[in-house]
């Protein structure tokens, strides 16, 4: 079976720069998938292709079975787009961007109308309906550019960055309208730099770099390849370093990084918080003096480093070494 | 075929009827199609209208056909800088996603500024009536006048529609539309009659179809002071007429060449 979304050997090229260089891309029906990339990687070219915005250099696109660069019409009427910075008039109201857009995918006038204020009531923007855009926040205008997306109910969704730039309160606002949308059986594509926003919200993670996919699997593969959570404790005394690998042992995932010098040990864990306290208590009860202790998550740079030996902020040095070279 | 064309309408209104609320939206826009024509024909009329006298008629009324040309015209640029501004916004980006008819941006475009014209053509003629112009042709020619002034001024904004999708910036489209308007509305008989100017100038304001334009406007309202000398080339002897064959060549020209740069525009960003 071909799968709903498909792209074979995409490139891209702006001059000199290659935005895309071969890229591929399967993605089922009904599943979300996460396009995780740092900034500059690609994902908003991915994107434009897949949403007839571009035409690429080479390679080819469909989407819901429609060629993308042969039918980019029949493709446009089957998706909703939000792109990496909201699309919406600041003049015209909320109210009015939604309606415009209904009407522009042919919905008729009243359809258009009540299926604008369904929107505007789903996400939150009832009471500011009726004020020009100029006067939203920026999670406001997010909301709406989203709810732009869905005005004609599409099948397949385009989500770029949706939640860039936003505070972490509208973030998992977003997130949670977002897994809403989802569970109604959309299939999604999300571009977005933060590992931890495409762990909690898609099947699916593609990590893309300088325009090629460097690793690809659920969040759960990924954070075993790159070593998921772990405890990194600094411990008081020399002296005490011993014990306290012990210690930890029953509590690690796997094997404890040791930095003598720093007395600093790195603990991949499972189970997070409550490892964390049961490590703590482990430690107290062996007499074990701490400096400091903390559980971190994997990050994208811890993605990036992982993978490609190098994290996500050296891309730019990358970059000019390439261009050097 | 029928449909689709029937659905290129309707895209193009849901653009112009956006682009119409702005009127009261944009400050900068109500003052360009409401106010500043109050003080064009205001500033006109008392500066020059009372300073110049013409036998057998009034050199106010010989001005409102220009000022009324003028300012259509001028109004031409708000195509080609809204188009301008559309192509650098977000919005443009979701205007491409959508399955609508891919010329509306343009075709809307240019029918908000037929709306914004009439409503300066109607503040114009209302400030006029009050400084003492009069249509003394009959209110069939006098539309037709309006509708003349309209026509030409559609066709012209196809040229700023162009102009607008090939620039990089809505500051560079005043520029350019300055470079262009000045000469072409002030190198005509808009505010003196053509025979008064020298050699090549006089040639250039008998064939300037702006000239074509306010000749025929002022004939149609009856505003050519009695005892002018018949004019000699045949573009003003024949106004109306000549009018429309520019008005239609520009159209013929400008329609498929903005609707082109358009799709490419769009197509690279
Ligand atoms: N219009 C453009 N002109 C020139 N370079 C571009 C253009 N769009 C993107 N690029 C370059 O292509 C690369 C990929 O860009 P993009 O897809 O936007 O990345 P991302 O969305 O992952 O940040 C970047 O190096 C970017 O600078
Ligand atoms: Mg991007």
């Amino acid at each position: 079976m071909r799968s709903f979304i498909e792209a074979h050997g995409l490139v891209k090229k702006y001059g000199k720069v290659v935005a895309l260089d071969g890229f591929d891309l399967s993605i089922d029906e009904g599943t979300v998938v996460g396009l995780l990339g740092p900034n500059g990687a690609g994902k908003t070219t991915v994107v434009s292709i897949l949403s007839t915005l571009l035409v690429p250099d080479a390679g080819s696109a469909s989407v819901g079975g429609i060629d993308v660069l042969q039918s980019p019409k029949e493709v446009r009427r089957r998706i909703g787009l939000s792109g990496q910075f909201a699309a919406v008039d600041e003049y015209l109201t909320g109210f009015e961007n939604l309606d415009m857009i209904g009407r522009l995918y042919h919905l008729g006038k009243e359809p258009s109308r009540s299926r604008a204020r369904e929107l505007l009531a789903q996400f939150d923007l009832a009471d500011a309906a009726d004020r020009p855009v100029k006067t939203y926040s920026g999670g406001m205008r997010r909301r709406l550019d989203l709810a732009g997306a869905l005005v004609a109910a599409p099948p397949i969704l385009f989500l770029d960055e949706p939640t860039t730039g936003l505070d972490p309160r509208s973030r998992i606002q977003l997130w949670s309208v977002i897994r809403e949308l989802v569970s109604h059986g959309s299939t999604l594509l999300l571009t977005t730099q933060y590992l931890e926003e495409a762990d909690q919200l898609a099947d699916d993670i593609i990590v893309i770099d300088h325009g090629k996919e460097i690793a690809h699997g659920t969040s759960d593969e990924l954070k075993s390849q790159v070593g998921g959570e772990r405890i990194e404790v600094s411990i008081r005394h020399d002296a005490s370093i011993r014990d306290a690998v012990q210690s930890l042992t029953q509590h690690a995932s796997g094997t404890i990084h040791v930095d003598e010098r720093t007395r600093s040990l790195v603990v991949p864990i499972l189970g997070g918080a409550a490892t964390l306290t049961a490590a703590l208590r482990s430690l107290d009860a062996d007499g074990i003096g701490l400096n400091d202790v903390g559980l971190r998550r994997p990050t994208l740079d811890d993605v990036f480093l992982a993978l490609t030996g190098h994290t996500s902020g050296d891309t730019d040095q990358a970059d000019a070494e390439r261009q050097e070279a | 075929m029928i449909k689709q064309i029937r659905l290129a309408f309707a895209d193009g209104s849901v653009i112009a009827k956006r682009n119409v609320i702005k009127i009261v939206r944009v400050p900068e826009v109500l003052v360009f199609v409401l106010i500043s024509p109050i003080m064009f024909v205001g500033l006109f009329a008392f500066v020059f209208g009372g300073s110049i006298d013409i036998p057998g008629g009034s050199y106010r009324e010989f001005l409102m056909g220009g000022i009324f040309a003028q300012t259509v015209i001028f109004g031409a640029t708000f195509t080609g800088a809204g188009l301008a501004d559309d192509m650098q916004k977000g919005i443009i980006n979701r205007f491409r996603s959508l399955p609508m008819s891919q010329s509306a941006v343009v075709f809307g475009r240019t029918a908000s500024d037929v709306v914004y014209n009439v409503l300066s053509l109607i503040i114009m003629a209302l400030t006029g009536l009050l400084v003492g112009w009069r249509i003394h042709n009959g209110v069939i020619n006098a539309v037709f006048a309006f509708a003349l002034l309209l026509f030409f001024a559609y066709a012209f904004s196809w040229i700023m529609a162009l102009v607008g999708l090939s620039v990089p910036s809505v500051e560079v489209i005043n520029n350019a539309s300055f470079i262009v308007i000045f000469p072409l509305t002030f190198i005509a008989n808009t505010f003196v009659p053509s025979d008064n100017l020298p050699g090549p100038l006089k040639t250039f304001a008998e064939w300037n179809p702006v000239s074509s334009l306010t000749q025929a406007v002022r004939e149609l309202f009856g505003n050519i002071p009695l005892g002018t000398p018949e004019p000699t080339a045949w573009p003003l002897q024949n106004p109306v007429i000549y009018t429309l064959i520019w008005s239609a060549i520009i159209l013929a020209i400008f329609v498929p060449l903005s609707v082109r740069r358009y799709r490419r525009a769009a197509a690279k960003s």
